[in-house]
């Protein structure tokens, strides 16, 4: 058997996929490290604070002093707990959080896992993020966790309804479902993305702000925080976790916070795609476009992820029954007319405006 | 092939088992979360049929949104399992007829498909061999099956109504909050400014 055929069968692919899987878990987490940084520099920021600043040059290394922290405690296990349901709930978390990513187009070509019904698959995964909590609010045998449990199902179902009719705009405009589909639908300029481009800004702006805001809620940050509202909760559904399980659970938060910026990049901003338009002088489908794309990609994730850490510094926290009312009476309706009005220029409006 | 295989016997040996420890679990929370399990790698087995639309959507609809209120309802129960258990040999007789039923049917559709199924070499066909399997599904339920397609929309919408109808309560002298009355309020009708004599107050 030559030596490149080998990469084409079955054991070789398997090889090849375990290995980009690696690289992207990998990576993810090691900008999440950075990010989280980022998050309390924001924080800080806003509070007039200094934030992070011993470990490492501007406090840089602070994730990573943190993370052997945890690693190092002991891990305590209430007494009354259900031993297995209780590691398994933050082990559920983080596993769930790093699946996603086997979808996102970081560039051209690059994603781990093209598969046709990406986005479909993305909406899956994130729904089942709720186990995690359920299950860690559970099986911690204490009145906070349950409650805060019982406060992120009904929340993070909630506003998977409207991030689905929101989805179900962008899938129409496009026509696919696949993720890199979507991001060459928004080629050639600024003017192009979803959220700008000119025929339906009237309707796709004010839907990727209703995402925005669902993502916030989704992935459990303030101003929604209310499964861990410490003022009411102590830290809800986390309160009994200690060490590396509680770890977990926080890196598992984090990969989603960010899984939410590349997802409203990808399908609002453009993904890889430059604002301006690439035709005349990048080549297609050679090195320089995939870390052009790569490095867009990039700068468009963290912008997501300073709003995110902005909201989180700047908004007061909701109260419950009117975080329902948002999701409910207010974002459930608005994107489904959000979905009529797309579907109706899809149907009648092609070339109207 | 053979990756599929592994795949395959893999994904049927957590399913069998899965649904097994549903009924055998003796903590109801447990058994849930296999059921959850099973309906998983359900959507896995979906998968490897090439029916990645039908996968996604029995996660999203079944693990995603049906079992999270199972386990709710189940988690918020206070369950005395002694007191389930007494029942049992009351239940039995009637129990061992519906699991007769279901195991004659089982063992019926084996039959068909060793028969004339899979196993005898009929794998399914796809029904165009360019679309996608979403563009397939679509093209058939909104073109012959679309009366009944319809008829399942309504009949949602009944069960909808209807869950809403029960739980809805008027009650009156019950103050709530008006999110729009809030941010219309001024502040001209809000305050007022009052310049008060010292030992005398305001009349009124």
């Amino acid at each position: 058997m030559e030596a490149t055929s080998f990469w084409a069968t079955p054991w070789g692919w398997t090889i090849i996929t375990v290995g980009q899987a690696l690289a992207v878990i990998v990576g993810v987490m090691v900008s999440l490290a950075f990010l989280l940084w980022g998050d309390r520099k924001v924080w800080a920021g806003v509070q007039m604070r200094k934030g992070p600043n011993v470990v490492g040059p501007f406090g840089l290394m602070q994730s990573f002093a943190d993370f052997l922290k945890f690693v190092l405690k002991e891990v305590v296990i209430p007494a009354g707990a259900d031993k297995i349901v209780f590691l398994l709930a933050p082990l559920i978390t983080f596993i769930l959080a790093f699946m996603s990513w086997a979808v996102i187009p970081f560039a051209p070509g690059w994603v781990v896992s093209d598969i046709n019904v990406g986005i479909l698959y993305l909406f899956a995964i994130s729904s089942l993020g709720v186990y995690g909590i359920i299950m860690g609010g559970w099986a911690s045998n204490s009145k906070y966790p349950f409650l805060g449990a019982l406060r992120s199902a009904a929340q993070m179902v909630s506003y998977e309804v409207s991030i689905g009719l929101i989805v179900i705009c962008v899938i129409l405009l496009v026509g696919d479902m696949n993720l890199s589909r979507i991001v060459e639908h928004q080629a050639g300029g600024f003017w192009n993305w979803h959220a700008f481009a000119p025929k339906t800004i009237i309707v796709m702006f004010p839907v990727m702000i209703m995402f925005y805001v669902s993502a916030l809620a989704e992935t459990n940050r303030p101003p929604f925080d209310l499964p861990e509202a410490e003022s009411e909760l102590v830290a809800g559904y986390q309160v009994e976790y200690s060490s590396t399980p509680y770890l977990l659970f926080m890196i598992g938060e984090y990969a989603n916070i960010v899984l939410m910026c590349a997802l409203i990049t990808i399908l609002f901003f453009g993904g890889w795609q430059a604002p301006y338009p690439t035709a005349g002088f990048i080549e297609p489908g050679s090195v320089f476009e995939a870390i052009h794309g790569l490095l867009w990609f990039i700068i468009k994730v963290v912008f997501w992820f300073v709003m995110f850490a902005i909201a989180k510094a700047i908004v007061p926290r909701y109260r419950y029954d009117q975080l329902m009312r948002l999701g409910w009476k207010v974002f459930l309706p608005a994107s489904l007319v959000a979905v009529v009005l797309i579907a109706a220029y899809r149907v009648f409006g092609g070339d109207l405006i | 092939m053979t990756l599929m295989a592994i795949a395959f016997y893999i994904m049927a040996l957590i399913t069998v088992a899965a649904g097994f420890l549903v009924i055998t679990a003796k903590n109801p929370v447990h058994s849930v979360l296999f059921l959850i399990l099973a309906f998983f790698s359900a959507a896995g087995l979906f998968v490897l049929l090439g029916a990645e639309f039908l996968a996604m959507l029995l996660v999203v609809v079944y693990v995603g949104a049906v079992a999270v209120l199972f386990l709710f309802v189940v988690m918020m129960l206070d369950v005395d399992f002694s007191k389930l258990r007494q029942g049992f040999a009351n239940y039995l007789p009637i129990g061992g007829v519906v699991a007769l039923l279901l195991m004659t049917e089982l063992i019926m559709i084996s039959f068909a498909v060793a028969d004339r199924g899979a196993a005898a070499g009929n794998e399914p066909q796809a029904f165009t061999a360019d679309a996608t399997n979403i563009e397939t599904i679509g093209r058939v339920l909104y073109t012959d099956y679309v009366y009944l397609f319809q008829a399942a929309g309504f009949v949602l919408l009944v069960a909808m109504i209807g869950a809403i109808v029960l739980t809805l309560k008027h009650r009156t002298n019950v103050k709530r909050q008006d999110i729009s009355k809030q941010v219309g309020r001024q502040r001209k009708n809000a305050v007022a400014i009052v310049k008060v004599k010292t030992g005398e107050g305001i009349k009124e």
